[in-house]
């Protein structure tokens, strides 16, 4: 289901913008178009969908359009040409009055330095979007409370921003996104203000809820390891272009151009790699009570072999295969008993080195779980060769 | 050759004087009417409760030294026999900083967001700042006569500069980005206003209202130059009769009078900031 449609979509700063979008269109770069008409270009000829219910990543160097991308999504930049649709309504030709009512009932934004208004606490701040739309207090409290134990910031509800570390003010801003109860959330660099150790907290926490709550994320970043880690998808950007858009795998294995393959070879070279670094989410899980029939869909449905099933609180119980479950429709069979075949797992410290061996002869991806056996995420084998090569191993 | 701006400014304030005259009386009997009744409602109560009343907004609203201040600063002017002087002056410093804010801050407000509106007035601000204060004296006359009212028009037109730029300032600081958290979350502008801008440029708008009030005492001691009553009038007849005793005492009670409305105001500022 496509949740967002951009198509040919441009923007141009300037005076005389449409006039760049011309240029463009006619073949001119960036650069060119800067040179001879002093217009900066933003965003050149972007079209792709994001789909309802994925973590679609944005990536590039600075000033390669990113920020003025995702703010096209909401008409926070005025798109220059172009279009774009969420649930197929096309926000670009929307008045005023249309426009505040889908940014107050679809869209959840958090920002890079947090945006938290000094001058209110904890609470009034998680109100705010709630507040906008006039809803009556006690639902409003109600509501972003609800948002703030979410992002575990329960008891701080009288607190000032300045009194919060940064991992907490950005989850002031998460909640208040949340509170509004948004079909889709923006999200401008909102970790690269952190230090690591809480950047990896909140990632993870940002994936938990994700989990629970069913939203199409779209999350800007400069680092391909949060990109890896969160994207279902990631499109990279250059001077205004999206030059590469596929999943992490995809982008990981089969970079198209250098810009990219640039990128790539950043992954973490000067450190030795881990699994927690290259492992990748897995493209669709099992529960245990599904049937041998959802198991063929999902499988059927992201082109895979066979599918990571998962417990109660994502415990790792062993993999699918698509032959078995094929003969367990065939024989009319509606559980998953006998289907579930255990497999090896690997922990997020084990260095790629010594995973090779563990991947080298199969032909399914390696399940990374932690000390719980909870499933955090899966490395396929091409990654570690990819990676191995890179290394000069 | 000689060019005469000055004979231009005349004709053009006659030119006001004979289509606009009956609005400036207008003007003048609602300004005049106004100040009497709080003049005589402030005069009417004995000086020792206005103390006590000064002292409660001093602490309210600064803290407990400037309350200190201004019950032993205003025993002082009491005792000067300068009370009613004083509280002409107070008044009028009350009224004429009230209507430049009430003017000067909207202004502000419209000027933050209107572009051509700023071009066009920021360049009569600083005018209107640079003019020596006497300057506006002589047109005060002219539409309103000699006295109060004058005054007090005069002290509005020369105090309103910071209320309208430290507003405008203000409005202008707050970031960019937390303009586009309004925007997002589907703000409309008067939202925008009330519930992100305005409460963040508080701290600058208070300074506005700060220097406002000041620059408004100091015109008030001026005006008295063309009739109007208060301190002014001390220090006027200090220095035509060379009494050096009679003026230092006024501009004492000035000083006075400056320090507690600064104090107080500022404090207005931190408390919220
Ligand atoms: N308001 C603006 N006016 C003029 N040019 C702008 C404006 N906003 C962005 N640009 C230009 O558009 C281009 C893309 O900027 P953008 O902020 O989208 O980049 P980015 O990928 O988000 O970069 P960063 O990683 O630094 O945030 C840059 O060349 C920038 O200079
Ligand atoms: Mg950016």
């Amino acid at each position: 289901m496509k949740k967002l449609e951009l198509k040919n979509l441009y923007k141009v700063f300037g005076d005389d913008a449409d006039k760049g979008v011309r240029l463009l269109k006619e073949g001119y770069s960036k650069r060119e178009v800067l040179e001879k008409t002093g217009l900066t270009v933003g965003v050149n000829d972007v079209s792709f969908d994001i789909k309802e219910k994925e973590i679609f990543v944005i990536m590039g160097l600075s000033g390669s359009g990113k920020s003025t991308l995702l703010r096209c999504l909401n008409r926070l930049v005025e798109p220059t040409a172009g279009e774009v649709k969420i649930d197929g309504k096309d926000l670009t030709n929307l008045d005023k009055e249309s426009l505040r009512q889908i940014r107050r009932e679809k869209f959840g934004m958090v920002f890079q330095n947090f945006g938290l208004l000094p001058n209110r606490t904890i609470l009034e701040n998680a109100e705010f979007g709630l507040e906008i739309q006039n809803i009556p207090e006690s639902e409003r409290e109600r509501r972003s409370k609800k948002a703030l134990n979410q992002v575990g910031l329960e008891g701080w509800e009288d607190q000032y921003p300045d009194q919060l570390s940064g991992g907490m003010q950005q989850r002031v801003g998460l909640a208040r996104a949340l509170a509004v109860e948004p079909e889709v959330l923006l999200m401008d660099e909102p970790f690269s203000a952190l230090d690591p150790l809480i950047k990896k907290d909140m990632q993870d926490q940002l994936l938990e809820l994700y989990e629970e709550l069913d939203k199409t994320i779209v999350f800007i970043t400069h680092d391909l390891d949060e990109a890896l880690k969160l994207g279902d998808r990631i499109a990279i950007m250059k001077d205004g272009e999206v030059v590469q858009l596929g999943t992490p795998e995809e982008i990981l294995t089969n970079a198209q151009n250098d810009y990219v393959k640039e990128f790539v070879k950043d992954v973490n070279r000067s450190r030795i790699l881990v699994a927690d670094d290259i492992m990748v989410k897995p493209l669709a899980l099992l529960y245990s009570n599904d049937g041998p029939r959802t198991a063929m869909h999902k499988m059927k449905e992201n082109e895979i072999s066979s599918i990571f099933v998962v417990g109660e609180k994502r415990k790792l119980k062993g993999i699918v295969r698509v032959e078995d479950a094929l003969e367990a429709v065939n024989n009319g069979q509606n559980n998953l008993e006998g289907l579930i075949k255990e497999i090896p797992v690997a922990r997020p410290e084990k260095s790629i080195d010594k995973l090779f061996s563990n991947i080298a002869g199969s032909d399914i991806p390696l399940p990374v779980v932690d000390d719980n056996n909870k499933l955090l995420g899966i490395i396929v084998k091409s990654t570690v060769l990819a990676n191995l090569a890179e290394g000069g191993m | 050759m000689n060019l005469s701006i000055g004979l231009v400014v005349e004709s053009f304030i006659d030119f006001l004087l004979i289509n606009f005259g009956p609005l400036f009386a207008l003007i003048a009997q609602i300004v005049g009417g106004f100040m009497g009744g709080v003049e005589s409602l402030i005069l009417s109560l004995p000086p020792i409760v206005l103390i006590i009343v000064f002292a409660l907004v001093a602490y309210l609203l600064a803290d407990k030294k400037v309350a200190l201040f201004t019950i032993i600063g205003f025993l002082l002017i009491f005792s000067m026999g300068l009370w009613i002087v004083t509280m002409q002056t107070f008044v009028m410093v009350l009224v004429s900083a009230s209507i430049a804010l009430f003017l000067g801050i909207p202004i502000g407000i419209i000027m933050s967001g209107n572009k051509f509106l700023d071009d066009f007035l920021t360049p009569a601000l600083d005018f209107m700042q640079t003019m020596p204060p006497f300057v506006y004296l002589i047109p005060a006359v002219m539409f309103f006569g000699i006295g109060n009212v004058p005054g007090v028009m005069a002290t509005v037109v020369f105090s309103m500069p910071p209320a309208i730029r430290l507003t405008k300032l203000g409005l202008k600081q707050v970031p960019d980005e937390l303009e586009e958290v309004g925007t997002s979350f589907g703000s409309t502008p008067l939202q925008m206003l009330v519930k992100i801008k305005l409460p963040l440029a508080l701290p600058s708008i208070m300074a506005g209202i700060n220097q406002s009030i000041m620059l408004s005492l100091s015109m008030v001691v001026i005006a008295s130059m063309i009739g109007a009553n208060g301190l002014g009038e001390a220090v006027l007849t200090g220095i035509q009769r060379m009494q050096i005793g009679i003026g230092f005492e006024a501009g004492l009670a000035v000083v006075i009078l400056a320090i507690v409305l600064d104090r107080i105001t500022s404090g207005i500022g931190q408390s919220k900031a």
